[in-house]
């Protein structure tokens, strides 16, 4: 609109250069064509209309100049407040105009934010539970000041049996239905260990006491039925100086069993028993309550102090060094833990299970944070 | 083992309840494996007699019996053939519930006349199968009409089963047993029967050799024999038979009943031959290959040369220790036997039963060890209860050999009780603990000579010793004893390669795979198939034929479990494992290994389809990112190892590499599979894989804990594009090798951002685009500088590559 009447008012103004009420309508059609601005384009041609080079306020400046001098003052003084004005006017309605493109833009920028997202690869993968739970135990047995030893899983026929005082043909053999190798030419043959005391008397033969190790891995036997598989899993603690006795033993089981299932009391049955490794021997049950199933035994693992022979096969005096051993299913323990039924389960690789029982790549255990999630 | 509660009490004086033997004898170390009350379920059953038996007016084939119960006469309806009048049968009342049809007994009318109550059959009982009728009783038990079945049958005894731990042979009667009891509190150990009265009037008839070269002389040390002639041998006493079937023995005769009776009361086998079948002189020697016998299993043994039998002159008679022969076993008709108590080596014994699969009473205790002074006491045992069931004349005994020596002097001290046990037990107490066990105390004061019975092999030293008194003053009372701290604030204790494998877990697991644990032992095919195969590393008693071979690699595994889960249904598959795997059969063979497998489209951004974009398959480029993850997690770049196009045989030749350190430090292959590979495990889509050598990784040493100092430019990076034409077969890595050894000092980086083939290039060309990073460290670049730099670039790119900047 403001072009149109453009001739007009430069007449006007021409002819009415000194007239206050003039100035006064060309205000008032300004900030009527600034209001009526229907966009930032047509915006920007009212500004340039009026206050461009040519515009119809930088004219009436121009023509300043051309005034006697005693109107001059008062004439700029008006001119001034009106361009303040107009400036002030096109400002406001500029911000007013942005506001509303951007309304409107947005208007039409919708997501639906029904759709489904991925949550990532932290939220898909597992970390097995037998290894979830070596990680808990390393935790528990690390405060107390246990290493973790490691050993190899194809051994000697000593280190796995002779030299745990199970000399060739000792019967307690059998119960250890053993993998073995072919023979090799000097008619020696390997077996894969059937339990992880082995590295045990690699730690006695390779390290001086005081020793506090636990001893976790892969151990085989010849077995295969509902409760058993040929391969699973063990962890044994060790600890060997001068001191250690069974009154220790007992303490180090009562206190790994409340920390491993997160309970205040677990209630426990020691029971004598015999492992030709361990003089004297026990065997460990405890109250199902910790697991929240009260009222039956649960035979967890095995014990003892460490047999005076063991200790004299792995070059220790055993008059002067005692300690304690304990073993127990890794697989096990974890089943108990966590509610898992099935043992063979734990090596089907079966990614149903695996994601159902599986723990998430930051669930890692702590002692400050809880070992489990 | 199994015993009855009266059984024990013959032995032990207790008033002990049944709950608390059991709980004690678990407690000791002879763990109750089951209690079985038979009286229990048969508690409501009685003696009862038909007094008449009519036709039922309704039916043909039930009858209508009047029945005196002991406390009145009911009639009953019952369809048995055998109802009759004057039967002796067991009576169930209304309301008592029958094991056998697990249902309660109601009254209801059966064809029209109400039965209150029944008579039952064995099976109902759960006596027997036995069904064909009611139940029998001798007419003699008429007298006990009205009182309880079991208790009149003697089922009212508890039996109790033992689950023996090997070093325990004495426990393998029941005086052993009852001595542990009495040793821990729970009464008192009767005194022994007095059975050393017997002595022949006449010469063993029957020779006993004993016929060993020398180093086999131990197989049987020592063989005792006592001729009787003239027995009877009919059945069992009631009270023996009983109790052998309550242990789960059939009986047989008399005279084997006895052995049997004596080697479960006192641990101690024996074997009767009918001395009228035997030739010659009998004796023990080591099998002959070719020779065999028939046992009293029914069962043809074949014998060899490691073999202890005893023998006649003509023939095997059967294994010493472990099994008899058919043919010299006793019968009703025999009359005259050969009573043999002998010594047999534990170890030959086990060897042999391992070998014969044989399973018997006989070899449970000779393979633990019998009580080597228990031969000649045996054998009046065995003697004077023979005469008592059978009869006859005994002759004086024959013993050929002499049992191992007794065992030998323990010096003890006693304060070790408490030093390795961590209890305090008064002094007084151990010596009466070891003395209740049959240990002979010598000595006072702080250090004793303790003697060990002759029962109990297992006993060599003061730990042992320990053993005893802890387990009878009760593992339950040893204090919990806290154990010292080794630092206030517990220090790390894992090494560096544990710590590595754990992260490696959770590194892989944080990329989205699933931790797998497969078997370490796998198909030899597949063995070999994967670089292994070593005949050292195979099993020479596997469990399976899908078991057999140590393996080499974790991918065969992993790559038949990917196939299972697809077979499954899920064709999206990202598994991993961390674990060992093997070179040789030494020590430092075996090594740990992370490896991993993709399939489908499971990839890292997530798998299977989705609406953001096309699923796009696992290849050789999220291998690549997840070998490289890993190993940057490890703390290890990559990009400062060699890459190079030698991965082994079970990948893809052409998308496919190794990242090494010189040349013979492999720390990763990666790519995909090779479809041969995939074909031989079965393998029914593509997969891609990693393999990670964690011990490869070079040793980290610590170097401080501070992190370096921060190097942060103030100056704006600058960047360039620059496209290089090049000969197809030039590795993009070479270019960006050559751009960044332009200048080492101003270029940060050179990220290839663009590769493009064919179009005008023209064959076998390719454009590689790369865009340069330039960090000013002191003053601003000026064009000319960046010019320069730029110029130099595609200099040393055409230098190296023969790429020229396209147009």
């Amino acid at each position: 609109m403001g072009p149109r009447h453009r001739g007009d008012d430069v007449k006007s103004v021409g002819r009415a250069m000194a007239n206050n009420n003039d100035l006064a309508v060309l205000e008032g059609a300004l900030l009527a064509e600034i209001g009526g601005a229907g966009d930032l384009r047509a915006l920007e041609d009212v500004r340039i209309a009026a206050l461009g080079k040519k515009g119809r306020v930088s004219e009436l400046m121009a023509k300043l100049g051309s005034l006697p001098a005693d109107q001059r003052k008062a004439f700029g003084q008006s001119v001034n407040g009106l361009k303040q004005r107009v400036s002030d006017a096109l400002e406001s309605r500029k911000a007013e105009l942005e506001r509303q493109a951007l309304s409107s833009r947005l208007a039409t920028e919708r997501a639906d934010v029904t759709l489904p997202v991925r949550l990532g690869p932290l939220q898909d993968g597992r970390v097995h539970p037998v290894s979830q739970v070596w990680d808990e135990v390393a935790e528990i047995f690390g405060d107390m000041g246990f290493a973790v030893a490691e050993g190899p899983d194809i051994e000697t026929d000593d280190l796995n049996f002779t030299k745990l005082n199970i000399p060739p043909e000792h019967p307690a053999r059998q119960d250890h239905d053993t993998f073995y190798f072919h023979p090799k030419a000097d008619g020696t043959r390997m077996l894969l260990r059937t339990h992880t005391s082995p590295v045990q008397i690699r730690t006695m033969m390779s390290q001086k006491p005081p020793i506090r190790i636990i001893a976790p891995g892969r151990v085989y036997r010849l077995d295969s039925d509902a409760t058993h598989t040929p391969m699973f899993h063990q962890i044994e603690a060790l600890v060997i100086d001068e001191e250690t006795h069974l009154g220790h033993l007992k303490w180090c089981i009562e206190e790994f069993c409340k920390a491993f299932f997160e309970v205040d009391e677990v209630r426990m049955r020691f029971r004598a028993s015999h492992f030709p490794f361990t003089e004297p021997s026990m065997e460990v049950d405890i109250d199902a309550a910790a697991i929240g199933k009260p009222g039956q035994w649960l035979e967890i693992l095995g014990s003892g102090m460490v047999h005076p022979n063991v200790i004299r096969n792995c070059g220790l005096d055993p008059d002067k060094y005692q300690g304690f051993a304990f073993g127990m299913g890794l697989d096990r323990i974890t089943m108990l833990k966590y509610g898992i039924p099935d043992l063979r389960d734990m090596f089907a690789a079966d990614l149903r299970w695996l994601k159902h029982f599986g723990f998430l790549p930051l669930d890692v255990p702590t002692l400050a944070g809880g070992l489990s999630p | 083992m199994k015993f009855t509660l009266s059984w024990l009490k013959d032995h032990l004086d207790t008033q002990a309840s049944i709950e608390e033997l059991a709980t004690k004898l678990s407690a000791i170390g002879l763990e109750v494996e089951r209690v079985d009350e038979p009286a229990k379920n048969l508690q409501p059953f009685t003696i009862a007699r038909v007094l008449e038996a009519k036709p039922h007016p309704n039916a043909d084939r039930l009858r209508v019996c009047k029945v005196d119960t002991g406390k009145g006469v009911v009639e009953v309806v019952c369809g048995a053939p055998n109802a009759r009048a004057g039967l002796v049968g067991v009576f169930a009342p209304i309301g008592s519930y029958i094991p056998g049809t697990k249902s309660t007994l109601d009254k209801r009318p059966v064809r029209g006349i109400v039965s209150n109550g029944m008579l039952v059959s064995e099976r109902e009982l759960e006596l027997s199968d036995e069904h064909r009728g009611i139940m029998e009783l001798a007419p003699e038990l008429g007298e006990h009409v009205g009182e309880s079945y079991a208790d009149v049958m003697g089922l009212g005894d508890p039996v109790l089963e033992v689950k023996l731990t090997p070093n325990r042979p004495d426990c393998t009667g029941v005086r052993g047993i009852a001595r542990d009891l009495a040793a821990a509190g729970l009464g008192k150990l009767k005194p022994e029967r007095a059975s050393s009265g017997v002595e022949g009037t006449f010469d063993c008839p029957v020779e006993i050799r004993l016929d060993f070269p020398a180093e086999a002389a131990g197989a049987c040390s020592c063989f005792a024999g006592r001729y009787i002639k003239g027995v009877r041998n009919g059945a069992a006493p009631a009270w023996m038979q009983q109790r052998l079937k309550a242990v789960g023995l059939r009986p047989i005769n008399a005279l084997v009943d006895v052995t049997n009776y004596i080697s479960l009361d006192r641990g101690r086998p024996l074997h009767v031959y009918d001395a009228d079948k035997l030739a010659g002189a009998i004796r023990a020697r080591l099998g002959r290959k070719g020779e065999s016998f028939l046992g009293l299993d029914g069962k043809t043994y074949e014998v060899d040369d490691t073999m202890c039998v005893i023998a006649d002159e003509r023939a095997v008679l059967g294994f010493g220790g472990i099994l008899g022969g058919e043919e010299t076993g006793c019968t009703s008709e025999t009359r005259n036997i050969l009573i043999e108590c002998a010594y047999f080596d534990p170890l030959r014994t086990s060897a042999t039963g391992r070998k014969t699969g044989v399973q018997s009473d006989a070899r449970y205790r000779f393979e633990r060890g019998v009580d080597p002074a228990f031969i000649r006491p045996g054998l009046d045992l065995a003697t004077a209860m023979m005469m008592d069931v059978a009869g006859g004349t005994p002759s004086k005994a024959r013993i050929a050999g002499a049992p191992p020596a007794a065992n030998t002097l323990i010096t003890f001290p006693i304060g070790m009780v408490e030093k390795l046990g961590g209890i305090a037990v008064d002094p007084k107490r151990i010596r009466a603990t070891l003395e209740a066990l049959g240990f002979e105390v010598d000595g006072k004061g702080a250090t004793v000579k303790v003697k060990a019975p002759s029962w109990r092999p297992d006993v060599h030293g003061a730990a042992d010793l320990v053993e005893e008194v802890v387990r009878i003053a009760g593992l339950d009372n040893v204090p919990s004893a806290a154990m010292p701290r080794t630092s206030g604030v517990a220090r790390s204790v894992l090494t560096q390669t544990q710590r590595r494998v754990r992260r490696a877990r959770r590194v892989l697991a944080g990329r989205g795979m699933v931790e797998a644990i497969t078997w370490s032992f796998i198909p030899r095919g597949q063995a070999e198939h994967f670089g292994g195969g070593l005949a050292e590393l195979d099993l020479a008693n596997p469990i399976s034929s899908e078991m057999t071979s140590m393996r080499p690699s974790l991918l065969p595994g992993l790559l038949s479990a990917m196939q299972r889960n697809r077979n499954r249904g899920f064709a999206d598959v990202a598994l991993f494992e961390v674990g060992q795997a093997y070179r040789g059969a030494g020590p430092n063979d075996q090594f740990m290994a992370a490896s991993g497998v993709r399939a489908g489209a499971a990839v890292l951004t997530g798998s299977g389809r989705h609406w953001t974009g096309q699923a796009k398959s696992a290849e050789f480029f999220d291998a690549k990112a997840d070998a490289a993850a890993l190993l940057a997690g490890l703390g290890m770049d990559a990009s400062k190892a060699q890459l190079t196009r030698d991965a082994p045989r079970w990948f893809h030749p052409g998308r496919s590499a190794t990242l090494r350190l010189g040349p013979k430090i492999v720390l990763a292959h990666f790519g995909e599979i090779h479809p041969e590979t995939l074909a031989a495990l079965d393998v029914a889509s593509p997969a891609t894989a990693f393999e990670v050598f964690i011990d490869a990784l070079p040793v980290e040493r610590k170097k401080g804990l501070g992190r370096g100092q921060l190097q942060a430019a103030d100056l704006l990076p600058v960047h360039r594009d620059l496209a290089f034409v090049l000969d197809q077969t030039v590795a993009a890595g070479d270019v960006v090798k050559a751009a960044m050894s332009a200048d080492r000092k101003l270029i940060a980086a050179v990220n290839v951002f663009d590769l493009f083939e064919g179009g005008g290039l023209g064959a076998g060309r390719k454009s590689v685009g790369v865009e340069i990073t330039l960090q000013p460290m002191e003053k601003t670049l000026t064009d000319e500088e960046i010019e320069a730099v730029v110029a130099k670039i595609v200099a040393a790119v055409g230098k190296a590559t023969g790429g020229v900047i396209r147009a």
